[in-house]
């Protein structure tokens, strides 16, 4: 490790990729679209995460990404189930037209 | 009898309202009636019992059982605590022995009612707080019992319901006397605040522990009792609701409203009577109020028409004898005229009940007359009555009435002479009314409308008949006692030995040395003198009865008709009920529609709650614009949300601490 990429480097990365998954999810109207910008959300995270690890020498914080992808997996698993249930009820994607809990 | 025995009496009856009112409606009359009157009669065979152990020589004269703290709060300190003196024993043996013949008779004249079980549970209820009232050791126990016997009060007047002046009267009874409950319990309160104790041995003890206490706040204290007295026995201003009370049954007007609930006031003042005597003041109130009403009631007493209203004045003027008598200091005789007024009374309303029976529901005594052959038990146990409440001797009533104008003309209160004159002129309107009603109900001419078997419009209307003998039986009873029982106080002057009085001195004598240097110092002769004179003066009420209602009918009317004002003042019971509909109800219905209903309830509360709703609703219609249903829109509101406390998190600490 010659050169030490400085920790902003990774933090402002993080906070693109954030920022990035937060307007894809605002803007998309399809599901999947909106699964992925929350994956992005996600991995950012992380990405914050393994960069303080390994400015302290602290393991917890890999740990805690190792917690975060499993919980995105089992939300992918569950996540993918609710929306194949959706197409096959509605034939569509679209977030907009999911809306029978509306007022 | 062991002491602890003593919880008994007051909860067995309790147990028998709990059963008749639970599951009195499934039961036989004859099981209701059972429950009811065994309830009743155990604690009489226990108060007898009592009785005998307290009368044992050596026998402590105050048995005081504690069963543990009720109210524990620091500086107060109030216990479940019976006690029981030479007091306590005559009300408990007036409560439960006059009670148990009551019971008894009125297994018979409700024998036809509906609501047979509802009824007994009540009566059964009132024995239970009575007893309570009477045996309590604390003023707080003892307002308990007060405010349970004005509940059942209120129940049994309003026993009949469905009639609306029953259930009027019921409430009529209920709120006048609130209004003495209020000022008993500002007594209590001043109690608290000055001893820190409720128990009466504390209290006491404490008064009597310290001569220089006089007038003050001790006066503050009796005269506010002296308001709860007034509520419950019914002496002016508050004597209202006592004659409306006799809508309720008649058993019900001779138990409760006769014999012994409307004597709790003077049990009441007898029981602080360490506290009146340290209080000139209160006294002198006592005895004014008491001989006011005394004459008062027994004018109105005079020209009523109803047999149980003439009944009823009757019972406030003698209740007015017993506080004339408190208020002079003797309180012996007033518990002796406590003790004979039951008997007697009680007597009075049965018979008059009984003859009601006989006449199938007529009160009227203008359609009476003539019912001296036709029910000859009734006239003569009535008759018995009559005689006692007139102060013929050597029935009970002369006794006691004799004693109490005594000690009233020998007290040592400035306006004695006035108020023995006040008592002796009531004595022979007692006597007069008395005899009028003896009269106009048992001789002359028959008035009522015979019946015959034809029951057209009345279940069980019948001729004119005699009362089955589960009826009679405690009018013979109360007949005998209200003849003898004034022989417990012939005074010495008679060749007695005033028995209840020396019965009563433990009691009493402590801290009443006035009262007795006054018996010291009247002679024999003028006790005697008294004693003739006020049984002329019954002699006279007497005479002038006979001869307006028996010799010639006609001259009583004649009579009203030379002072027409006067009479009908006095027939419509001097306005009083009118003056306080229109002095104090109707000013308060109005301020409590106007003011309180209108204004208050109307505008500041209901305006208050429609101003709440207008305001969410308002805010509602802007903030339910949030709750789209658009997930991304919530979820743009998050990220907002998020941002904010991003924002607030690394800028507002440096922008709030500066």
């Amino acid at each position: 490790m010659t050169t030490a990429v400085p920790i902003a480097w990774y933090l402002i990365l993080a906070a693109v990729l954030f920022s990035i998954g937060v307007a894809a999810f605002l803007i998309k109207r399809n599901i999947i679209t909106i699964f992925m910008s929350i994956e992005l959300m996600l991995n950012a995270v992380n990405l914050t995460f393994v960069a303080f690890s390994h400015m302290w020498h602290q393991v917890s914080g890999q740990i805690f990404v190792f917690f975060v992808m499993v919980v995105a997996a089992a939300e992918a698993a569950v996540g993918l189930a609710i929306i194949i249930a959706i197409f096959r009820t509605r034939q569509t994607l679209n977030v907009d037209q999911v809306n029978l809990m509306k007022l | 009898m062991p002491a602890s025995y003593l919880w008994l009496i007051p909860l067995l009856p309790f147990a028998g309202f709990l059963i008749n009112g639970t599951v009195g409606r499934k039961l036989p009359r004859t099981l209701v009636t059972a429950v009811a009157l065994l309830f009743t009669a155990i604690p009489a065979a226990l108060v007898a019992w009592l009785w005998a152990t307290m009368k044992a020589t050596g026998a402590p004269e105050v048995i005081n059982v504690v069963s543990g703290p009720w109210i524990a709060i620091t500086g107060l300190q109030v216990d479940f605590a019976l006690t029981v003196d030479h007091l306590t024993l005559i009300m408990l043996g007036v409560v439960t022995g006059v009670g148990f013949l009551i019971h008894i008779y009125s297994a018979g004249y409700m024998a036809h009612e509906e609501g047979y079980w509802r009824f007994f549970a009540y009566l059964n209820l009132f024995m239970f707080f009575m007893l309570i009232l009477v045996l309590a050791e604390s003023f707080l126990l003892l307002f308990v019992g007060w405010e349970g016997v004005g509940l059942a009060s209120y129940l049994l007047i309003g026993f009949y319901f469905k009639k609306d002046s029953a259930a009027n009267a019921g409430k009529k009874a209920f709120i006048v006397n609130r209004i003495g409950d209020f000022g008993f319990l500002l007594a209590i309160f001043l109690i608290v605040a000055n001893f820190g104790s409720l128990s009466f041995e504390h209290v006491f003890n404490a008064i009597s522990a310290n001569p220089d206490w006089h007038g003050g706040i001790l006066t503050a204290i009796a005269l506010l009792l002296v308001v709860g007295a007034a509520g419950k026995s019914a002496q002016i201003p508050l004597y209202v609701w006592l004659p409306d009370a006799m809508e309720g049954p008649t058993p019900v007007s001779a138990l409760i409203h006769a014999a012994t609930m409307v004597t709790a006031g003077i049990y009441m003042v007898a029981r602080c009577h360490t506290l009146f005597d340290r209080s000139p003041y209160a006294l002198g109130v006592v005895a004014i109020i008491g001989a006011t009403t005394a004459i008062f009631a027994a004018c109105i007493g005079m020209v009523q028409h109803d047999i149980k209203r003439v009944l009823a004045y009757s019972t406030v003027s003698q209740l007015g004898y017993m506080f004339l008598a408190c208020g002079v200091g003797a309180y012996a005789a007033g518990i002796f005229h406590l003790l004979t007024h039951a008997f007697f009374k009680a007597l009075l309303f049965l018979a008059a009940g009984s003859v009601i029976h006989a006449l199938s529901g007529e009160q009227d005594m203008r359609k009476m007359g003539g019912l001296r052959k036709r029910i000859p038990v009734t006239f003569w146990t009535m008759t018995m009555g009559v005689f006692a409440i007139a102060g013929i001797y050597p029935l009970a009533g002369f006794f006691s009435k004799d004693e109490i104008l005594f000690r009233t003309f020998t007290s040592d209160n400035p306006l004695g002479k006035l108020l023995w004159f006040v008592g002796l002129v009531t004595a022979g309107m007692t006597a007069f009314y008395m005899f009028r009603l003896w009269f106009k109900t048992f001789f002359g001419e028959s008035r009522f409308e015979e019946h015959g078997h034809d029951a057209h419009h009345d279940s069980h209307a019948h001729g004119v008949h005699e009362s089955p003998a589960i009826m009679t039986v405690p009018l013979v009873v109360l007949a005998i006692l209200s003849v003898i029982g004034g022989w417990v106080g012939i005074p010495a002057a008679l060749g007695g030995s005033n028995e209840i009085e020396h019965f009563l001195a433990p009691v009493f004598e402590s801290g009443n040395a006035a009262e007795v240097a006054t018996t010291a110092v009247a002679s024999h002769g003028l006790e005697l003198t008294l004693a003739a004179v006020s049984l002329l003066t019954a002699t006279i009420g007497f005479f002038i009865a006979y001869a307006f209602y028996y010799k010639k009918p006609g001259t009583a009317s004649t009579f009203a008709k030379s002072a027409p004002a006067l009479y009908r003042l006095v027939e419509n019971k001097f306005y009083i009920d009118e003056i306080y509909s229109a002095v104090i109800v109707t000013p308060l219905l109005m301020f409590t529609r106007i003011i309180l209903g209108g204004l208050i309830d109307g505008v500041v509360v209901n305006g208050s709650g429609k101003a709440a709703g207008v305001t969410t609703k308002g805010l509602s219609t802007l903030t339910r614009r949030i709750q789209s249903g658009n997930i991304r829109s919530y979820a743009g509101w998050l990220a907002l949300g998020a941002a904010a406390v991003l924002v607030v998190m690394i800028f507002g600490r440096s922008l709030w601490m500066h």
